[in-house]
């Protein structure tokens, strides 16, 4: 039976009639049992919407979890990198001291014979020899003695005169030979002076180097402290750092890809010289994988490189390893890095090679006379020099890459924390929902059945009034 | 615990490297293969220069693996005799460089020794390039007839039977009007028709190209 028919059934004739006999017959249904219909649609509602406000609740525990781990996240991992700032900081104090301050008491002790000496020089120059003033006095008596014509007095007058005069002349010549040699003990001193006072500008240059590394460790070692007391301001201050990072090693990286990009467009087409270029591996050449592996190679590589360094700290094993054993590691990761850059220059050489077969077959598929192009090995010295250096330079997104790893953690973990926020939000928005629904349903309903409503409130009403005349009636009789 | 998740992991990675493997093939269902009839049937054979240049184009666009083949339509053209030059490029870019100056060669040789056929058996020469490019495994196949698509196979020769162009795209290049056509141009549209619903109802790509002018995308379905 359709349901066209079922509608029609009163009255086949009239279907109209007969759609209004089904409603009049649903509204007195639907009448009836309104209060059990009621009861049902506002316990679904109440049911969904505490549903809902239980599913936010667990929500928000597991936001408040995760909330709670990316502040230990972010706190761990600033605790570490202010460690390990303190640590090189120390370490370069610690290399500043031993290669400079280790010399000090040689330097203690050449300043100190330099002094003696300067002291010595000058206690000699300070010497000064008597002036021979008394001589000149003396033979100025002598020759003005006169002799009176007496002859022997006068040749013995004469005679201490020349001896007078020979012992001035003996003692000022030793005053001068004297003289010049302070002089010369003064100038010997000047060096001496000037080496004293740029050894002491060296010791004033480097205890002022120390003093500045000296404040940058107290600097690192209150927010080492903020961060281990988990302040608001550390956590702030290390969010915003990782945003940072986040963003700018984003930007180095996308960058280095674009790097590796060129790199593999600069091996590809000889790698089909070697690999073939007709194999495939799924939808890519072969040659396409080959050179992808060998620059993914190069960057690994380069990672191990630095990891050995101790540039960055990616693999904890690698750090772990003794010093010995972390320097030849980096010597072969150079070593192969060095083939595999050689490698790539020749390729790059091999490159022009076949550009320049290949557009001299095309000129001459063309019907063009061939004709090499002028100054070709500027690009082929080009090509082969970046063949070379890009393998090296790539070796550098080892650093971006440490940070973008590290700073990732902490954006995931603030994504998650603001998606659950939301999914949180929606889900009590649902709940609430619900409750308007439920309570807009109980509204149609009686609105549906609104005429059975009106009627059974006028009928009430006649009832509660003839009740209260009743009572009214009982009560003055009583009274 | 530790040990499942590290079974589930290692058969993963044995999963996804059988799942690869069978991926790594010789390149022949990537592989172009082209074989390309030319009309040598009477007045015909002035256009062959310009069959030259589309054979220069497509030698420029084959790579290493791809498969050209360039043979005469004539008299009987099911035949081996027929066959120009035929090549499979070399792996290394340098050999399929060399190979194909010697391709061109062969080409321009033949454009100059040319000598004009009575007959024009298409049909031979295409039953001759299917086979070819079944042959060659090639995933893309290509047929190009450089032909006025006028049939006249000499009598006896027995060519009305399907020819199974599954997987093919037949090109019709520079078909030129014969003057019967300028007579009465339905002929030359029927001849068309007849061509397109014989390729098309064996499981062919039919097209036609006239204006030489515009070849690229020349070896690209459509």
């Amino acid at each position: 039976m359709s349901f066209s028919e079922i509608m029609s059934i009163w009255w086949p004739a009239q279907p109209g009639v007969s759609i209004l006999i089904w409603s009049i017959v649903m509204i007195l249904l639907m009448w009836m049992a309104r209060t059990p219909a009621h009861r049902t649609i506002r316990s679904f509602s109440l049911v969904i919407r505490n549903a809902m406000r239980m599913a936010a609740h667990s929500v928000t525990a597991i936001e408040r979890r995760l909330l709670e781990r990316n502040r230990e996240v972010l706190l761990t991992t600033g605790l570490q990198e202010t460690e390990r700032y303190i640590e090189r900081e120390f370490q370069r104090v610690e290399d500043v001291v031993t290669r400079d301050l280790s010399g000090y008491p040689s330097l203690q002790r050449d300043l100190k014979e330099q002094i003696i000496k300067i002291d010595e020089d000058y206690r000699e120059s300070a010497e000064v020899p008597p002036v021979p003033k008394n001589y000149i006095d003396a033979i100025e008596a002598v020759n003005k003695i006169n002799s009176n014509g007496d002859s022997m007095v006068s040749n013995i007058l004469k005679a201490i005169h020349a001896t007078m005069k020979r012992n001035c002349e003996k003692e000022t010549a030793e005053y001068r030979r004297s003289s010049k040699q302070r002089h010369k003990l003064l100038k010997v001193m000047m060096p001496y002076w000037r080496n004293l006072s740029k050894t002491l500008e060296s010791v004033e240059r480097k205890i002022v180097g120390l003093e500045e590394r000296s404040k940058v460790i107290d600097a690192q070692i209150e927010k080492y402290e903020q961060i281990m007391a988990k302040t608001s301001l550390a956590e702030r201050v290390l969010t915003s750092s990782s945003m940072t990072q986040f963003f700018t090693s984003g930007l180095v990286l996308v960058i280095a890809l674009l790097g590796a990009y060129v790199n593999f467009q600069l091996i590809a087409l000889p790698m089909s010289e070697m690999v073939g270029g007709a194999s495939r591996l799924g939808p890519m050449r072969a040659s396409d994988v080959a050179a992808l592996v060998l620059v993914f190679f190069e960057i690994v590589l380069g990672l191990f490189l630095m990891e050995a360094f101790q540039i960055t700290r990616l693999f904890p094993i690698i750090s772990a390893l003794n010093d010995k054993l972390r320097k030849n590691m980096a010597l072969i990761a150079f070593i192969f890095l060095f083939i595999f850059a050689g490698v790539e220059s020749s390729l790059a050489y091999m490159r022009d090679l076949l550009a320049a077969d290949r557009e001299a077959l095309t000129q001459s598929l063309a019907g063009v006379a061939v004709v090499a192009p002028e100054f070709r090995w500027i690009t082929t010295v080009g090509q082969m020099v970046m063949g070379f250096i890009l393998p090296f330079a790539l070796m550098l997104v080892a650093i971006p890459l440490e940070s973008f790893v590290h700073s990732l953690r902490t954006v995931i973990g603030m994504v998650g924390v603001f998606l659950l926020q939301m999914l949180a939000f929606f889900i009590r928005q649902l709940g609430s929902l619900s409750s308007n629904v439920g309570y807009i349903l109980l509204n149609v309903y009686d609105l549906i059945i609104f005429i059975p409503l009106k009627i059974e409130e006028m009928v009430g009403n006649k009832k509660s009034k003839s009740v209260v005349d009743i009572k009214d009636a009982v009560s003055s009789m009583t009274s | 615990m530790k040990n499942t998740i590290l079974n589930k992991i290692s058969k993963l990675i044995i999963l996804m490297v059988f799942s690869v493997l069978p991926a790594c093939s010789g390149g022949g269902s990537h592989a172009t293969s082209v074989v390309l009839l030319l009309d040598t049937s009477g007045t015909y054979t002035n256009e062959l220069e310009k069959a030259q240049s589309i054979i220069n184009y497509i030698l420029g666009t084959l790579s290493s693996g791809d498969s050209f083949t360039v043979a005469r339509i004539d008299s009987g053209s099911f035949s081996e005799k027929d066959i120009v030059a035929k090549m499979t490029f070399d792996d290394r870019p340098s050999a399929a460089n060399s190979q194909k100056r010697t391709f061109q060669a062969a080409i321009n040789k033949m454009v100059a020794e040319v000598k004009s056929s009575t007959y024009t058996d298409i049909s031979g020469g295409m039953l001759q390039a299917i086979e070819f490019l079944e042959e060659s495994g090639a995933g893309n196949r290509h047929v190009f007839v450089f032909s006025d698509m006028k049939e006249e196979i000499p009598e006896g020769h027995i060519r009305d039977f399907p020819i199974n162009f599954a997987g093919v795209t037949v090109t019709a290049l520079n078909v030129t009007k014969l003057r019967s056509d300028n007579v009465d141009p339905r002929e030359y549209l029927d001849r068309l028709a007849d061509w397109k619903s014989r390729v098309e109802s064996n499981g062919g790509a039919w097209r036609v190209v006239n204006d030489l002018e515009r070849i690229e995308g020349l070896l690209q379905n459509d």
